[in-house]
């Protein structure tokens, strides 16, 4: 082996909170993700950036298990996630459940406990106490016993991350939480992703809105079907990069670039 | 009528055809509770539906009518239903409503082709056998009921274990997988409770409206209460009351089927909640609305007034 300056700094670095190699997943036919390999780096925020239809949900969900891969590896903290769930903390999308399910919010964020709780056994009187600081966390201490379906679009979002915040997990996996949120959510969601990343956390969020990307993230990665970039935001977050993940169809990219004769003509 | 209650009351076999289809009544709503949230009302229909084959097949071939083969025919007619219907969605486009329309209505063509069969072959002692379309309670034995009852507490200590399970796979099944829980063991083994429930009811309630037990409980109790352990009591005590209702009516009153009163009492109970349910009631929403209105009309004239004093005295 080579002394390379890279080899040195794999052998002296701490293992990885997430290392993916070769994940592929395919619905039907289709390949959804191809071939995909990358390895964060532990106390991160991590942006997963790419347009509709990229993978990006696909990838959460295959490297937590969700949906099964037709191929590839994910070790988590070096171990098969199997072995590791109750390291990692997972925010699903605001979409994916009934909001009009009888139970309130502190309730929700006590299911972060179940996974620290025997099979049998209920939340103790410790576990609701740590639900109620994790609500307090993102501001919604005052809604603990609201009906779930009282709450405003914004606040069920914040009552899931509190759900994840109670996993007490080290590495988070975040399906766009930051979709049709309000400002006030907003700001309370990235002062908590902040907060996490001080703890020493890593934190992999699906996001959407290309304008906050550089505020938010210390790392992007680009994908589209394959990986196409992955590094730090500054060196990655590129013009070039994005017209290339996004294949021009990106708003603010220069429109001039596309020849008119690319569109589908209207009528012979 | 009174005689006629406590005749009843007093005769040991009837107390415990009472027991038994109130038991039946209490474990259908606990277990309709998850199967309602988890949106599959229909299935418990399906199941029901799908058992009537699976009755006559085991009839057939063995020429007894024991209720212990009954359920086990009806038992695997269940579980092919499941599978079926689980295939259908799996491989083709069709939705998991009409992957249940076609299995249920095709099972239960087939089982009232082999009962009309059965009815005009040499099957010997068939008689008897009409009494799953719409149940008999009053017609179970001893051993009928303890079979029942048995598997009724049974069935509502798994519910009560496993409760969190439950919760969270009809909540959120995504962030339960996550968790690590076996999602698809633990939406078998709700499906295994449903068929054994429907299964355990049919004597008492009769293939066609078995099912009624699992869905009008649970709905009615969703009205009263916005917690998950409240519905899951409170609707144990709508079944269990309709249950007692049913089979008391069924055997006081000229030899009824105890089904359609079961179930009638069921939705006169859903029609009380729906009306009269804290907030999710018609009758509480009405009264809001009109609250809101009348606090806005007023507030609006109060602002009008202020307005118009303003402008006297500019």
């Amino acid at each position: 082996m080579s002394q390379s300056p890279n080899a040195i700094r794999t052998a002296t670095k701490a293992i990885a909170p997430l290392s993916i190699k070769g994940l592929s997943v395919a619905y039907q036919k289709k390949p959804v993700l191809r071939n995909v390999s990358f390895e964060v780096n532990e106390g991160e925020l991590i942006g997963v950036i790419g347009p509709n239809g990229a993978g990006k949900s696909t990838l959460m969900k295959a490297a937590l298990g969700l949906i099964p891969s037709i191929g590839g590896e994910v070790l988590v903290y070096g171990k098969p996630y199997k072995q590791q769930r109750k390291m990692i903390g997972y925010v699903p999308q605001r979409e994916s459940v009934d909001w009009d399910f009888p139970t309130n919010a502190l309730d929700v964020v006590l299911m972060g406990r179940y996974g620290h709780l025997g099979w049998f056994r209920r939340p103790s009187a410790k576990d609701k106490a740590l639900a109620l600081e994790c609500l307090s966390k993102v501001g919604m201490a005052d809604y603990a016993e609201r009906q779930i379906s009282q709450l405003s679009g914004g606040q069920q979002q914040r009552v899931f991350l509190a759900r994840a915040l109670a996993q007490d997990a080290k590495l988070y996996f975040m399906d766009e939480p930051f979709a049709g949120v309000d400002a006030a959510t907003e700001k309370a969601i990235i002062t908590l992703l902040q907060e996490l990343k001080l703890q020493g956390k890593t934190v992999i969020v699906v996001h959407h809105d290309l304008a906050t990307v550089q505020d938010y993230f210390d790392s992007v990665l680009l994908l589209n079907v394959e990986l196409q970039a992955f590094g730090p935001t500054e060196q990655t977050f590129t013009q070039e990069q994005l017209q290339r993940t996004y294949g021009g169809r990106l708003a603010f990219l220069d429109r001039s670039l596309q020849s008119p004769s690319r569109h589908d003509g209207v009528g012979e | 009528m009174m005689e006629q209650i406590w005749s009843m009351l007093s005769d040991p076999n009837m107390q415990w055809i009472f027991l038994g289809c109130t038991l039946l009544g209490l474990s259908s709503g606990v277990i309709g509770c998850f199967s309602y949230l988890r949106k599959q009302s229909l299935m418990g229909d399906t199941l029901a539906h799908a058992a009537l084959p699976g009755i006559c097949i085991a009839f057939m071939l063995t020429g007894i009518k024991s209720i212990g083969l009954f359920l086990i025919g009806a038992g695997i007619a269940g579980v092919v239903a499941t599978f079926g219907i689980g295939y259908i969605t799996r491989n083709s486009k069709l939705k998991q409503d009409a992957a249940m329309g076609i299995v249920l209505s095709g099972f239960f063509g087939l089982g009232i082709v082999l009962l009309t069969l059965i009815q005009h072959g040499d099957y010997g002692n068939q008689a008897g056998l009409d009494k799953f379309l719409f149940g008999q309670a009053a017609s179970m034995i001893a051993s009928d009921v303890i079979t029942m009852t048995v598997v009724c507490v049974s069935l509502i200590t798994i519910c009560t274990l496993l409760f969190k399970q439950f919760k969270i796979i009809s909540f959120d099944p995504g962030f339960a997988r996550g968790l690590g829980y076996p999602v698809a063991f633990l939406e078998q083994l709700l499906m295994l409770l449903i068929v054994v429930a429907v299964v355990a009811g049919i004597q008492a309630v009769g293939v066609v409206l078995v099912a009624a037990l699992l869905i009008t409980p649970a709905v009615s109790a969703r009205y009263w209460t916005d917690r998950l352990g409240l519905m899951v009591v409170l609707s144990g005590i709508f079944g269990a009351v309709s249950g007692a209702i049913g089979t008391w009516i069924s055997a006081s009153v000229s030899n009824l089927p105890t089904g359609p009163v079961t179930v009638l009492a069921a939705t006169l109970l859903f029609c009380i909640s729906i009306l009269f349910g804290p907030q999710r009631g018609l009758v509480a929403k009405r009264l809001l609305r009109q609250r809101v209105k009348q606090r806005f009309h007023q507030d609006n004239e109060r602002l009008l007034e202020g307005n118009v004093k303003k402008e006297a005295a500019l």
